[in-house]
């Protein structure tokens, strides 16, 4: 069965991890949705979010396999626990000046912000679950959306648990 | 050996930081081939005399050699070569040593910092390209952390499951001075190794034994590399339990032992194969379930439930549905075991066994006309007593070697199980040897891979390696005829080895002594020779081309569904 999974992986803050990380995802037939990464509260160590589509016994494996890698310290499949799953999106409007007070209470209701204005375009900021921020895309399209820019999906366990 | 002299923290060039590190590891002897990128270590090379170098015909040659010996010795082997094709020459040598689990160090030259990423002369990016066949790999941008990356990379290749390590070296990283440290310890936050083992897990498996009727314990190379052969033939002998070796696994078990009943496979025997589908508790000791091995994996041991030890919690479950993991070094697992395990009623399942070896032993058709390649292997056997170190390259007699010479001791069989890689008989050969100077080692090769690497002969002769080199001529690419033969209905494609040759003469014009036998008086009577001659010889046995290895299990059957050869001439 193919499943969306949502994987944390404390690294070595070295060159060429994500290389190594991502080939073995890419070995075994994982396509990764998106990843993001950044130095963690261990210095000299970084976070890696991965999200990927597929199956759950080959996941378990590619996991195993991960977690042999020398620059890999901790993995562990978030989407098995309850968990705070966030991202960040810029998305750039068209925005004649009639236009945009229409387009801000739009950004409001989602508790977006602007980020930045010209002549004919608006950038809103939002910041949420995937869910919300493919419908805030939804609701700007008619608008006439420019650019959309993704930072993927960054996670964290809910609680105390340590991962 | 007295190390105080390579300790001493002087102000040294990383070229000799990295000498006296390999020192420091224990190196005896590396295998490699300079150039540009790589030239301040060999001028260390040239002048330290405590370090063997033995210098290769070719990149894969030396890494081969490399990894005969550290197969034969369990020690890890080295191998250093220069940037770009010196480097991309290694990747299917390293690729054969990585699917193998050899603990290798490999050193690669490279150019100098400034210059990376500008597509310079011999600039290749190895670390990238060899990431999918390496256990880890180092880029060394620093001199100061050359010492302990090289401890580190020794660490990391022989412990858990063993493998391959690069280490890229920029040339000006080597010309750069500073003050030697040697590391004490080794800090590796994300490679812990498991020393303990999991006892509930043991217990459990020690349960299921009590219950099973049918139980056979599967050897895999895992049993070589945890030295743990001992521990194996205990605990057969304690609990009663039948042993199958898978190929690399051969040696791991005596084959002249009562309870082993052979190798499974693709061309297992015919006891081995049943035993598996006729099992109810199959216990894996350091095999991975390699295709090969399992054949149609749907159908593998329908009837057995799997257990599996091995150190490397990865495999458990990757190839078969585990129902009893057991992760840890197989020798701890089978300590723990061999108090516990009590004598097991197999006496009418050992029966059913011993009636399948004498009803289907491995047999061939005979001839006094031609020399047949499995006569020549039992002649080999025979001869030596199955002492000798074996090596073989890949093909058709890469398993009558398997078939008809019955491995007694641990790393006494060398051969390229996973990768298939020709070309790796001959040099494996050259490294086994350098690693066990006084041993009898034979290497056997077929027509068509000796010619993947016989200008290592130049090796033999210079340093008067006495590799036994024996080539069973069959004028083809027999393994490949042979699947032409059933799989494509005898439209054989490119097999013909017509052109090749002559291999006497060859071994000849590297100052090689070459003999030739193309009947069995002859072939008694050269191997003699061969065996009194004091320096290498090559040993070429022309045999037919026809001939095919049986049993066989052809691709998508279950292991009981061999074709045994009987409906052939
Ligand atoms: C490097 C490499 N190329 C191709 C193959 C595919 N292959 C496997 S066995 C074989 C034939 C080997 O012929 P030969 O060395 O004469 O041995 P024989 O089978 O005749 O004993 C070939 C081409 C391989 N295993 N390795
Ligand atoms: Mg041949």
């Amino acid at each position: 069965m193919n499943h969306h999974h949502t994987v944390a992986i404390l690294v070595n803050d070295h060159p060429g991890v994500l290389q190594r990380v991502s080939a073995l995802f890419n070995r075994r037939g994982f396509n990764i949705d998106s990843i993001t990464v950044g130095p963690s509260e261990q210095p000299g160590m970084s976070r890696m979010i991965i999200v990927t589509l597929g199956d759950d016994r080959i996941m378990h494996q590619v996991i195993n396999q991960v977690e042999k890698l020398i620059d890999v310290v901790n993995i562990s499949i978030l989407s098995e626990e309850p968990l705070v799953a966030r991202e960040l999106a810029l998305i750039k409007v068209e925005a004649e000046p009639v236009k945009r007070p229409e387009i801000m209470t739009l950004a409001e209701t989602f508790r977006a912000t602007i980020a930045d204005v010209s002549s004919d375009s608006l950038v809103v900021q939002i910041v949420g679950d995937t869910e919300k921020i493919e419908a805030m895309i939804e609701l700007l399209t008619p608008y006439g959306i420019l650019q959309i820019c993704r930072t993927g999906v960054t996670a964290i366990a809910r609680g105390r648990k340590p991962f | 050996m007295n190390t105080s002299h390579l300790l001493s923290q002087d102000r040294i060039p990383g070229s000799e930081i990295l000498l006296r590190s390999l020192l420091l590891e224990g190196v005896e002897c590396i295998f490699g081939y300079p150039g540009g990128s790589i030239l301040n270590f060999y001028d260390e090379i040239y002048k330290n005399n405590e370090l063997r170098h033995y210098l290769a015909r070719h990149e894969q040659g030396a890494i081969h050699a490399a990894d005969g010996y550290a197969r034969a010795t369990g020690k890890v082997g080295v191998c250093v070569v220069t940037s770009g094709p010196g480097a991309t020459n290694l990747i299917t040598g390293i690729a054969t040593a990585h699917i193998d689990s050899v603990p290798l160090v490999i050193i690669t030259g490279n150019v100098p910092l400034s210059m990376i990423g500008t597509d310079a002369f011999q600039e290749a990016d190895i670390v990238g390209m060899t990431m999918p066949v390496t256990k880890h790999s180092y880029f060394v941008r620093d001199v100061n952390d050359i010492a302990r990356t090289i401890r580190e990379a020794f660490y990391i290749a022989n412990t858990g499951r063993k493998g391959p390590v690069l280490v890229d070296i920029p040339k000006d990283v080597t010309a750069k001075e500073t003050t030697f440290v040697w590391p004490e310890a080794v800090s590796l936050p994300g490679y812990q190794i498991r020393r303990d083992i999991d006892e509930p897990q043991i217990d459990d498996l020690l349960a299921a034994l009590g219950q099973a009727k049918h139980p056979v314990l599967l050897a895999g190379a895992g049993v070589m590399h945890a030295d743990a052969s001992n521990e194996l033939i205990k605990f057969a002998e304690k609990s009663g339990i039948p042993v199958v070796t898978t190929f690399l696994g051969l040696g791991g078990f005596p084959s002249q032992h009562p309870l082993w009943v052979g190798m499974p496979g693709m061309h297992g025997s015919y006891a081995a194969n049943m035993a598996i589908q006729q099992s109810d508790l199959l216990i894996s000791v350091g095999a991975r379930f390699d295709d090969r091995l399992t054949m149609n994996a749907s159908r593998f041991a329908p009837h057995a439930e799997i257990a599996h030890i091995d150190v490397d919690k990865a495999e458990i479950g990757k190839n078969i549905p585990t129902r009893y993991p057991v992760i840890g070094d197989v020798k701890h697992v089978l300590n723990y075991a061999l108090p516990k395990v009590s004598s097991l009623p197999t006496a009418t399942w050992l029966e059913t066994i011993a009636e399948w070896k004498s009803s289907h032993p491995l047999r061939y058709q005979d001839s006094e006309e031609v020399l047949k390649p499995q006569w020549v292997i039992e002649l080999l056997h025979r001869t030596t007593k199955g002492e000798a170190f074996i090596t073989t390259d890949v093909g058709q007699h890469q398993f009558w070697t398997a078939q008809y010479y019955p491995f007694t001791r641990p790393r006494s069989l060398i051969s390229s199980g996973g990768m298939g890689t020709m070309g790796f008989g001959l040099p494996s050969a050259i490294g086994a040897q350098i690693g066990n100077p006084d041993a009898l080692v034979i290497s056997i090769n077929g027509d068509g891979g000796i010619q993947m690497s016989s200008h290592e002969l130049a090796v033999c002769a210079i340093h008067h390696i006495p590799v036994k080199v024996v080539v069973i001529n069959n004028e083809v690419l027999g393994m490949v005829r042979q699947l032409q033969e059933v799989a494509f209905e005898e439209r054989y494609s490119e097999i013909d080895l017509s052109g090749s040759p002559d291999f006497v003469k060859l071994a000849e014009a590297y100052g090689v002594k070459g003999l030739r036998a193309t009947n069995k008086t002859e072939a008694e009577q050269v191997w003699q020779e061969a065996l009194a001659v004091k320096g290498p010889v090559l040993v070429e046995f022309v045999v037919p081309s026809s001939e095919n290895v049986y049993p066989v299990v052809p691709g998508g059957k279950a292991l009981h569904e061999m074709m045994l050869g009987d409906d052939e001439k």
